[in-house]
């Protein structure tokens, strides 16, 4: 019997030790699977640096950042006309999408009964998950045409390619996932809070509005964070649809021409224009840098929230 | 006419039947504890006084609750105006997302309250002799306060808050601790001014002397409000319960006054709980 205990005991303890082994082992391939992403990541800032290098080398950051001028065979690289395409198609889609996509986030979290949730949420995925390409042979299709109606009864001579067409569509792309993701913020609310403020005689709208949304406020903000990201760098559906007329667009009907366009239309081709391929490197690092620096504001705004919040 | 009157209640989630039969009249200006074992239906029967169970889906109500005289489930009723009568405190405290003062104000502020009206309430409040009578930081200095500071004073004094949040009314409520944050939902429920309050096992997050301060404020405050408290907790019940019900499987099996039921209850099922052989 004694014994019995004794190889017991032994089998645990030597158990013991190769668990925590195994523990030990995990925690680092954890680490180094973390690691790896973030390695990548500095690895792609670098390289496209390091790649911009010849024609920084050559012109002024503020030239090629501000200058409208975009002649290659001249060798001038202005980038101000695909920044500003980037930024307006961008801003003008979130502020397009983020309206909508939070009331319809409203209406699923706090108003739909659980059978109305249960069927659309796989719709929404859905959407999410439709090739970009096919979003843009849709946008030419029937947001082309309707942008042009409406901007020639507002006067404007335009094709319907144009910013305002880009816009859109890529409202509609960003759509899904700020509408999942505000709607699990929104639901992430505990009970009590609805509770609380129901009984202190408030309406419905009253609790969302004053309770629920400013209880969410972080997490609506990381989906809008995580929706321009995906704006700022979709190519394809707003390549498509966007115009690619190298100039700062000068109306919601003229067209426009992302970063990402630029680099997806031109890259591969034309390389024997010195400078061709370090002033669309130079494109990618800024297109990375635009999306970092507004990562950076919403995470100073998550941290000012954070503050007023503790 | 005792303000809440449940007449024949029976509530169903879906299929399941969680309430049946329920007929009592909850005496007034009295704490009421709601005991009984676990899944027993004491949160249903407590929100369905305010129709906090609006909230649920699939609920089926049949049966009367009144309030006043009315029945609150009748199509016509204002439930609006029903909920600013019957406060209501959930188990975890929710502090709304703003400051202390906030929190408390909140409430009055919604429903478009006066500064006269604010002033006229004052005075019935001061009536009541509660608590002492409010000289805010406001008031004792040169300035006097705003009609909402010495408002929210005094219901944070009468939710037994006040001396230790005075000096930071205009931090964020989050930073009390759960025990403050419990208090915090007193007042702001007394804030609008109900005529019942209902509390859902309220201590039940609270370490003992936070429970304590909540139990002490109920005492202070069933003179003048009717206050029905869900407690799973025998002792609790015993310290500060005048009437008890006793529910159990979806039914009210006994009810009366503390003593009674708690001392020498009728039914066999009460006396086993009572006495702890079922919990």
């Amino acid at each position: 019997m004694g014994r019995a205990w004794g190889e017991m005991g032994t089998r645990v303890i030597h158990s013991l030790r190769a668990r925590s082994r195994q523990d030990r082992v995990v925690a680092w391939v954890l680490r180094i699977a973390l690691a790896s992403v973030n390695v990548l990541t500095v690895l792609i800032a670098v390289g496209l640096l390091l790649k911009s290098m010849p024609i920084l080398r050559t012109q002024s950051l503020g030239k090629l950042l501000l200058s409208s001028t975009w002649k290659p065979l001249q060798s001038q690289f202005g980038l101000l006309p695909f920044l500003s395409g980037t930024i307006a198609t961008t801003v003008l889609a979130m502020l397009l999408a983020v309206p909508v996509c939070l009331l319809s986030a409203v209406y699923l979290a706090e108003y739909a009964r659980s059978r109305v949730r249960n069927w659309i949420a796989p719709v929404i995925d859905l959407l999410a998950g439709i090739p970009s390409v096919v979003y843009g042979l849709w946008g030419v299709l029937v947001i082309v045409p309707a942008v042009r109606v409406l901007g020639k009864a507002l006067g404007y001579s335009t094709t319907g390619y144009s910013l305002l067409a880009g816009a859109t569509i890529l409202g509609i792309m960003v759509a899904p996932i700020i509408i999942s993701i505000c709607t699990e913020v929104l639901r992430a609310v505990p009970t009590e809070a609805r509770e609380t403020a129901l009984a202190l005689g408030l309406t419905r709208w009253e609790v969302t509005r004053h309770v629920v949304l400013c209880s969410s406020r972080r997490g609506i903000l990381a989906a809008v964070v995580l929706g321009f990201a995906r704006a700022a760098g979709e190519t394809m559906a707003v390549l498509m649809v966007v115009g690619n007329v190298p100039r700062v667009p000068s109306s919601l009907f003229a067209p426009a021409y992302p970063l990402p366009a630029l680099i997806a239309n031109n890259y591969g081709e034309m390389m024997s224009i010195p400078m061709y391929d370090s002033a669309l490197m130079m494109a990618a690092f800024v297109l990375l840098v635009v999306v970092a620096l507004f990562n950076l504001a919403a995470r100073l705004a998550l941290l000012r929230f954070a503050r007023d919040e503790q | 006419m005792p303000h809440i009157r449940l007449r024949d209640l029976e509530i169903r989630y879906g299929k399941n039947t969680a309430l049946r039969g329920i007929n009592v009249d909850i005496p007034d200006g009295q704490l009421t504890a709601i005991i009984g074992p676990s899944g027993c239906g004491k949160t249903t029967l407590l929100k369905s006084i305010n129709r906090l169970l609006d909230l649920y889906e699939e609920v089926q109500v049949r049966g009367e609750v009144q309030i006043d005289g009315a029945n609150i489930y009748d199509p016509k009723a204002d439930v609006l105006e029903l909920r600013k009568k019957v406060g209501f405190m959930p188990q975890r405290p929710f502090p709304l997302p703003m400051s202390i003062y906030d929190n408390i104000a909140f409430g009055p502020r919604m429903h478009g309250i006066t500064g006269e009206q604010i002033r006229v309430r004052i005075q019935q409040l001061k009536s009541q002799h509660l608590v002492e009578a409010v000289v805010g930081p406001a008031m004792s200095g040169a300035a006097p306060g705003s009609p909402m500071d010495l408002l929210v004073e005094h219901y944070l004094r009468l939710a037994g808050l006040w001396d230790e949040v005075r000096d930071r009314l205009r931090e964020p409520a989050a930073k009390l601790s759960v025990g403050q944050q419990q208090r915090l939902a007193l007042a702001r429920a007394l804030a609008v001014e109900p005529d019942v309050i209902l509390a859902d096992e309220p201590t039940s997050a609270l370490d003992p002397i936070s429970a304590k301060l909540i139990e002490k404020q109920f005492r202070l405050l069933k003179a003048t409000y009717t206050i029905v408290v869900v407690t799973h907790v025998l002792r609790q019940a015993r310290r500060i319960a005048d009437y008890v019900m006793f529910m159990y499987l979806g039914e009210l099996i006994e009810h009366g006054p503390a003593q009674q039921v708690l001392t020498a209850p009728r039914d066999e099922r009460t006396k086993a709980y009572v006495s702890g052989e079922i919990s």
